[in-house]
């Protein structure tokens, strides 16, 4: 049985997910809504990562749950001032649109994670980890769907005019 | 029957018109005398207000006959507004423009216009910016005001476009007041309330508000819930619903979809649950939603304390909600009212000046542009639809980046209505933005102007606008405008002209020159649309009552209310939107919508509440709400220049509860400080009608009557100075319900 493994990287990946999430909203304070969605967002995943825990050590993962990052944390405020002085300059749609690009990916890979881990749960007859997974999914499955929308709405402005 | 007239000694002759102080729009005449506009009176033939007028209305026209009117465009010269000439202004208007089209694009001009002008202004503003100019940046104040209206009529119903109209009050016999204070802000709809509620069989009244306003203290159940807590507050009214059956199963069966998840996600909303979250008593909650179980036909009114709250939009879905779960809708006294702020707001929607395209038409449909494309005879790709046309909020931020470097702010005044005064002024500063303001008054923006054009008001043009209830109402032109003075759509001509705007056979693009032109041309384009014109014309409108749109060769008299078929504009071809994930934002596609096949169902959207952004805290105790006081409109532009209706509040104050002003050591009338992470304002304490641990404080007031200043040079005292720069995910509205402060007493 390889579930667990998967189970792990799953854990792994919401839990940068998160961190990114959260550093992407510092470093973009100024887009105000962006700052607020990815920290809706990033709780979102920190809760993700807490469900999928005790289904993992059923499967012999022990994966960790410290939260955020000790980068993250301490970066914050850096992250915060740089942004208000940064907030001025064109370029910084350029930089937002990059980086809402790579969480993106980051999502989608997420996503079709929950895809394998859910396929597997199936055919486990793992009642518990069907109901993390349908809670989770979906919600990662809104989070790629609302990248999709920002960068749509991004894109006009950050690369044909000017 | 009761004609309400206010006059400044005797009348020659009375022209036609409506108000434009408020969403109600009520008919009335202007009474002209030696070619000045000397008083008002009611228009008892119109189905609106049938002869009554509200404070407003009765005053506020003195604001046409100010003396510092503007009379003559203004230049910025060496750092100083100075007279010029019409020629000299607009020649700088377009070059400018022209100058950014060549080197940084259509993308670098916005337009941010009003909920204040006719439908001959906006359409021809619409198309000279979406065909013309073809920037995806133009949209209206009306995001502060009706964008969330607009928005949950395109989530649940497919479409906008107000379901019932005011008469429905006379056939209700409950109301639900979420968010509404109508007493203050549509006093003539409140008169109309007020025959109702004491007169004989009165209906039973709910209001949901964080105050004890007025409205409350005529309510039944009054839920005074903690701000940013609306959606919990109509969740736990639904989850009641449910569980006790009242609801209509087979109106939800055959007209609905989506009432398996809607009872998924309300089903922890208990009363008990409600209570703890709004803070306010389960028994309360039980009682509200009993009245509402019990209700034969249920009229509810939404209006800004969920349009500009915590989760706007989801709320005002929640709403939607409530009535369809009872079948509630498209029948005499039972509907719903998602109402406006402004007089013209709606037109604002129509016209495609509020982030929408002309008509009701869907940016993501591309048969929707191509009829536009066909109409303006511009190529598709010219009007721009690959997003939603750009959001207020978001044009300042491209202007507060640089990328936008052109903008034209039409008859609004963000300097003093927008979040967060600092930032906003700070962009409006800038030297790389060129700012031309159009308007009547030297408003705090104007002051902030690189060009100042001096506008025409109402009753100095033609033209035709549509109240909150679909009414629309003709607007004769009763005087000339002061000195040089022009209407705004003159003024877009005008610019259009400048620019050469053409169409794609080398014609010029705007074909109309004359108010009912363009009224012809809009109807058109309104042609086989919900918010269908056809049928109207400057002929029909005068001498009798307004008229409510649908009005078409099937309905040559108007539509009094919408959905009596309960068929709703969800069909994929016709539907103006194709919805969001309420909590994000994120944007459902064509492909989605069509799996969600609603075919002329409604759509039942539900989310959870969420904390609000921001929550009171140690450091910042209270919850601050800015809202309206009754004698005052907007930015005051107006009404502050009305000598009856600046008395009655002349200046701002804040309202707090006598518990939290009794810790606080502060008495009725001491000057109390206000501080937020924003900013801070000092005015007057009242003790009054707000829930313990919130301030309320009325957003009108600036800095043009305080020291000639486009921000403050004393007390600071704009509501905004406070307030935070966020906005709905969906609709886009700023929030201006939940902003955490401190209070303390000055001296």
């Amino acid at each position: 049985m390889k579930i667990g493994p998967v189970l792990a990287r799953l854990h792994e990946l919401e839990t940068d997910l998160a961190d990114e999430l959260r550093a992407l909203g510092e470093r973009h304070a100024a887009d105000h809504d962006v700052f607020h969605q990815c920290h809706t967002f990033a709780l979102q995943c920190e809760r993700h990562a807490a469900a999928l825990q005790p289904v993992a050590a059923r499967y012999g993962e022990d994966v960790d749950d410290d939260g955020p990052g000790f980068w993250s944390g301490l970066l914050e405020s850096a992250r915060r001032t740089a942004s208000t002085s940064i907030g001025r300059v064109p370029e910084s749609s350029l930089l937002l649109l990059r980086d809402l690009r790579k969480l993106f990916l980051q999502a989608e890979e997420c996503s079709i994670t929950w895809v394998m881990a859910g396929q597997a749960a199936q055919a486990a007859r793992d009642q518990e980890l069907l109901d993390v997974v349908r809670m989770c999914h979906q919600e990662t499955e809104i989070q790629v769907k609302w990248f999709v929308t920002r960068i749509k709405v991004a894109s006009p402005q950050a690369l044909a005019v000017g | 029957m009761r004609i309400d007239e206010y006059t400044d000694g005797p009348v020659e002759r009375w022209v036609q018109s409506a108000c434009v102080l408020c969403s109600h729009g009520c008919a009335l005449d202007i009474g002209v005398r030696d070619g000045k506009i000397v008083g008002v009176r009611g228009r008892g033939v119109d189905r609106v207000n049938h002869g009554r007028l509200g404070p407003k209305g009765l005053y506020g026209w003195q604001a046409n006959n100010a003396a510092d009117r503007l009379t003559r465009p203004l230049v910025r010269r060496d750092g100083e507004l100075r007279e010029a000439s019409w020629e000299e202004a607009m020649d700088l208007v377009a070059e400018r423009s022209r100058e950014l089209l060549a080197t940084k694009g259509s993308g670098s001009l916005g337009f941010y216009t009003t909920g204040q002008l006719f439908i001959e202004d906006y359409y021809t503003l619409a198309l000279v910016a979406r065909g013309g100019i073809g920037t995806n940046h133009l949209d209206g104040n009306t995001r502060l005001c009706t964008a969330t209206a607009g928005q949950a009529l395109k989530e649940t119903f497919g479409c906008d476009g107000q379901p019932s109209g005011v008469h429905d009050i006379e056939f209700c016999d409950t109301i639900l007041h979420v968010g509404i204070n109508t007493a203050e802000t549509q006093t003539v709809l409140w008169m109309h309330e007020l025959d109702r509620l004491r007169g004989p069989d009165p209906p039973r009244s709910i209001v949901i508000d964080p105050r004890r306003t007025q409205s409350a203290r005529e309510s039944q159940v009054h839920l005074a819930i903690k701000p940013g807590t609306n959606l919990a507050a109509l969740n736990g009214i639904a989850q009641q619903l449910i569980e006790n059956g009242w609801i209509d199963r087979e109106f939800l069966d055959m007209h609905t979809i989506g009432f398996d998840a809607l009872e998924q996600t309300v089903s922890s909303y208990t009363p008990e649950r409600v209570a703890g979250i709004c803070g306010v008593a389960a028994a309360d909650v039980r009682r509200a939603a009993g009245i509402i179980g019990e209700a034969e036909s249920l009229l509810t009114f939404v209006l800004q304390g969920v349009y500009q709250s915590h989760q706007a939009t989801a709320s005002a879905c929640a709403a939607n909600n409530v009535n369809l779960l009872r079948g509630m809708i498209g029948k005499p006294g039972a509907g719903i009212l998602q109402m406006n702020g402004q007089p013209t707001a709606q037109n604002t929607r129509e016209t495609g000046c509020n982030g929408d395209l002309p008509g009701f038409r869907n940016w993501q449909n591309d048969a929707h542009v191509a009829e536009l494309a066909q109409l303006w005879n511009v190529d598709l790709l010219q009007i721009p639809h690959w997003g939603p046309p750009t959001h207020a909020m978001e044009m300042f931020r491209y202007a507060e980046l640089g990328s936008i470097g052109f903008l034209w702010i039409i008859g609004t005044n963000p300097a003093v209505s927008l979040p967060e005064l600092h930032r906003i002024r700070s962009i409006l500063e800038q030297e790389r933005l060129f700012v031309v303001v159009s308007d009547a008054f030297l408003s705090e923006t104007a002051r902030l102007a690189d060009v100042v054009l001096p506008a025409a008001l109402w009753g100095e043009k033609l033209g035709t606008f549509t109240n909150t209830d679909r009414t629309v109402h003709l607007s004769e032109k009763a005087v000339e405008p002061p000195g040089e003075a022009r209407p705004d759509m003159e003024i877009f001509l005008d610019y259009a002209q400048r620019l050469g705007l053409q169409d794609k056979d080398g014609q010029p693009l705007v074909k109309w020159s004359t108010p009912e032109q363009a009224f012809e041309a809009f109807k058109q384009m309104t042609k086989g649309r919900p918010c269908d014109y056809t049928g109207l014309t400057y002929e029909q409108l005068r001498g009798g009552s307004g008229i409510q749109w649908p009005c078409n060769e099937e309905a040559p008299d108007g539509t009094e209310r919408l959905y009596t078929d309960h068929v709703f504009p969800t069909g994929p071809d016709i539907c103006e939107d194709y919805g969001h994930e309420l909590a994000s934002g994120a944007t459902f596609t064509q492909t989605e919508f069509k799996a969600l096949n609603p075919q002329g169902r409604a759509i039942l959207k539900a989310a959870e509440w969420t904390e609000p952004h921001e929550w009171a805290r140690e450091d910042y105790p209270f919850t601050l709400a800015t809202g309206r006081t009754v004698y005052h409109f907007h930015t005051r532009t107006k009404t502050g220049r009305a000598p009856e209706l600046q008395a009655a509040a002349p200046d701002p104050w804040a309202e707090l509860n006598a518990a939290d002003a009794e810790r606080l050591g502060i008495a009725e009338g001491d000057f109390v400080r206000l501080e937020s992470p924003r900013g801070a304002i000092e005015v007057p304490a009242r003790l009054s009608g707000p829930r313990e641990g919130v301030v309320f404080v009325p957003f009108h007031y600036g800095y043009w009557d305080v020291g000639d200043n486009a921000g403050p040079n004393g007390r600071p005292r704009a509501a905004n100075e406070l307030t935070m720069t966020i906005w709905d995910p969906v609709s886009k509205q700023p929030i201006y319900k939940t902003s955490a402060v401190r209070v303390e007493k000055v001296g």
